[in-house]
């Protein structure tokens, strides 16, 4: 008896089960699954987009990085490139001052001895001149003793005509 | 299949029990019946507290001599609506306003206290029993958990979930996950997911409250057959309303099938479609209810034990207690386990009922 009261369904607990049910499922539907269900959705939602950005940021520091190397590769080379064309630039200045200096260096010794030799030059003409002046300073004293008798004159004509006839002959 | 094991076992045992008690139950029906209530103290009776545990009452025993007496609700078809105390049938002594407690139902009775049987059966009887103040207990408990869980939600947008809130989480996100997007599909579970919530729920809350074995437990909702019937109803309406035209052609002209063959395949599947709730009523109710057979069955044995010999009582005490925190611990793990198949079951029927026609491959073999 006790057990046939136990397979058998009571009106009363379906009627209140019913009833409660509905209520509970009401109440719940509206103010606790909704909310929790979007909550959890918009969460998942938020998680996956932050995944998604977190991806696309890890991928742009990616390239930023393979960027940044780029240009540390381009500025290197172009430091490099600096460097040597200050050191040509550098080397160039200093062969070209030496050449420089060689020449003025050279004309100035060329103009040196120019000079040199045309002083010399005059210090010999003066020199000539000097002693062609003694000379007939000279010629003046001794023609002058010598001619002071007549007959002296007269030989040392005879003797130039004597000497130019000779040559003419 | 362990389950089946154990409420073929709890079976024997109660029946072992009841039948080592026979006499005595006879006793004490025939001098119940007398109306002597002295008789029925001699023997322990264990076939009739382990019923008495499972089985519904009006008014709440508590412990001893405690007794909560429960409203009773009564609408009779002659006399109209009838309200009072369950304190005034002074648990089966005594009829009150012609209605009388016999066996934990309400009779209609004459003046002179014999059972009228016309007049019973135009009782209805809505009382606030036992069991519908549980259920009320477990209505109300899953409305403030829920909606307190629901305001963290709000309150807390974004978050990682906190306190009662994220032990709920996991549970709702395997129902949404493994149970209704499994069962029902991708793109129309959502539709579901609050009936699907609140039938696990409501078990798994019921399934808990019954395993407390004092006052505000004790009463095993589940375990009673009016409480899964009526939620093996809900899924029946629910799968019959969304079922879709495959799900009828299905029913009454299975494609592909001879005509000769439908003769016999339609009363089937006609029958099929009040077998699937009915099948989910019993499994739920069979397993809760063997459940606790088996857990007050050894804890019945202390005191069969104990009435033949104290020392015997004591040292079954032992054995039994063991029994019992296992019986406790196993119930603990089947409080989920059921919830989880009621309600994936359930959401199996509602996905097969709304499942799109695809090619049939039963035709080509």
């Amino acid at each position: 008896m006790l057990l046939a009261s136990l397979v058998e369904p009571a009106f009363g607990l379906i009627f209140w089960m019913t009833l409660s049910f509905g209520i509970v499922f009401f109440l719940l539907a509206k103010f606790a699954w909704k909310p929790i269900l979007k909550a959890l959705h918009e969460r998942e939602q938020s998680i996956e987009d932050a995944i998604g950005e977190a991806k696309k940021a890890r991928d742009e520091v990616a390239s930023m990085k393979a960027d940044n190397e780029e240009l540390l590769q381009k500025a290197r080379a172009e430091r490099e490139h600096m460097l040597k064309e200050a050191r040509d630039i550098r080397d160039k200045e200093v062969a070209e001052a030496k050449d420089r200096a060689k020449t003025e260096a050279d004309a100035l010794l060329a103009r040196a001895r120019e000079d040199i030799r045309n002083e010399k030059n005059a210090a010999i003409v003066e020199m000539k001149n000097k002693v062609g002046e003694l000379s007939i300073l000279v010629a003046e004293r001794i023609l002058r003793q010598k001619l002071d008798d007549k007959t002296a004159q007269q030989s040392l004509v005879d003797q130039v005509l004597k000497e130019s006839g000779t040559t003419l002959q | 299949m362990i389950r089946a094991t154990f409420l073929a076992f709890a079976t024997l045992l109660a029946g072992v029990l009841c039948a080592q008690h026979e006499p005595a139950s006879e006793v004490a029906h025939a001098t119940e019946a007398h109306g002597e209530h002295a008789g029925e103290v001699e023997g322990f009776n264990a076939g009739k507290l382990i019923m008495s545990h499972i089985a519904d009452e009006h008014g709440w025993h508590i412990a001893g001599d405690i007794s909560l007496p429960l409203p009773v609700i009564l609408y009779d078809t002659r006399s109209g609506l009838h309200m009072f105390s369950s304190a005034r049938f002074e648990h089966g002594h005594a009829a009150y306003d012609g209605y009388m407690l016999h066996d934990g139902a309400i009779k209609a009775v004459d003046a002179a206290g014999t059972i009228d049987e016309a007049g019973s059966k135009a009782i209805w009887d809505i009382s606030i029993t036992k069991n519908v103040v549980s259920l009320f207990l477990v209505m109300i408990a899953l409305v403030l958990v829920f909606t307190s869980v629901a305001r963290a939600y709000t309150k807390r947008a974004g978050q990682a979930p906190k306190g009662l809130q994220s032990f709920m989480e996991p549970i709702i996100l395997f129902v949404r996950d493994d149970v209704a997007k499994g069962a029902i599909g991708e793109h129309k579970y959502q539709r579901f997911m609050p009936y699907l919530l609140t039938i696990f729920f409501v078990i798994l809350f019921a399934n808990l409250i019954g395993l407390i074995p004092f006052f505000p437990g004790g009463a095993t909702l589940t375990g009673n057959i009016a409480i899964t019937l009526t939620l093996a109803l809900f899924t029946f309406v629910i799968v019959t309303v969304n079922g879709n035209k495959n799900y009828w052609k299905h029913i009454f002209a299975m494609p592909g099938v001879p005509k000769w063959v439908l003769v016999i395949l339609t009363p089937v599947e006609i029958l099929g479609m009040f077998l699937k709730p009915f099948v989910l009523m019993i499994r739920l109710f069979a397993n809760m209810a063997a459940g606790h057979i088996i857990a007050l069955s050894f804890f019945s044995l202390i005191f069969v034990f104990g009435a033949t010999s104290a020392v015997a009582g004591y040292g079954v005490s032992v054995v039994s207690l063991a029994f019992t925190i296992f019986m406790t611990f196993l119930e603990l793990l089947v409080a989920f386990i059921q919830a989880y198949v009621f309600t994936f079951l359930s959401a199996l029927y509602i996905g097969g009922a709304m499942e799109d026609h695809h090619e049939h491959k039963e035709s080509i073999v």
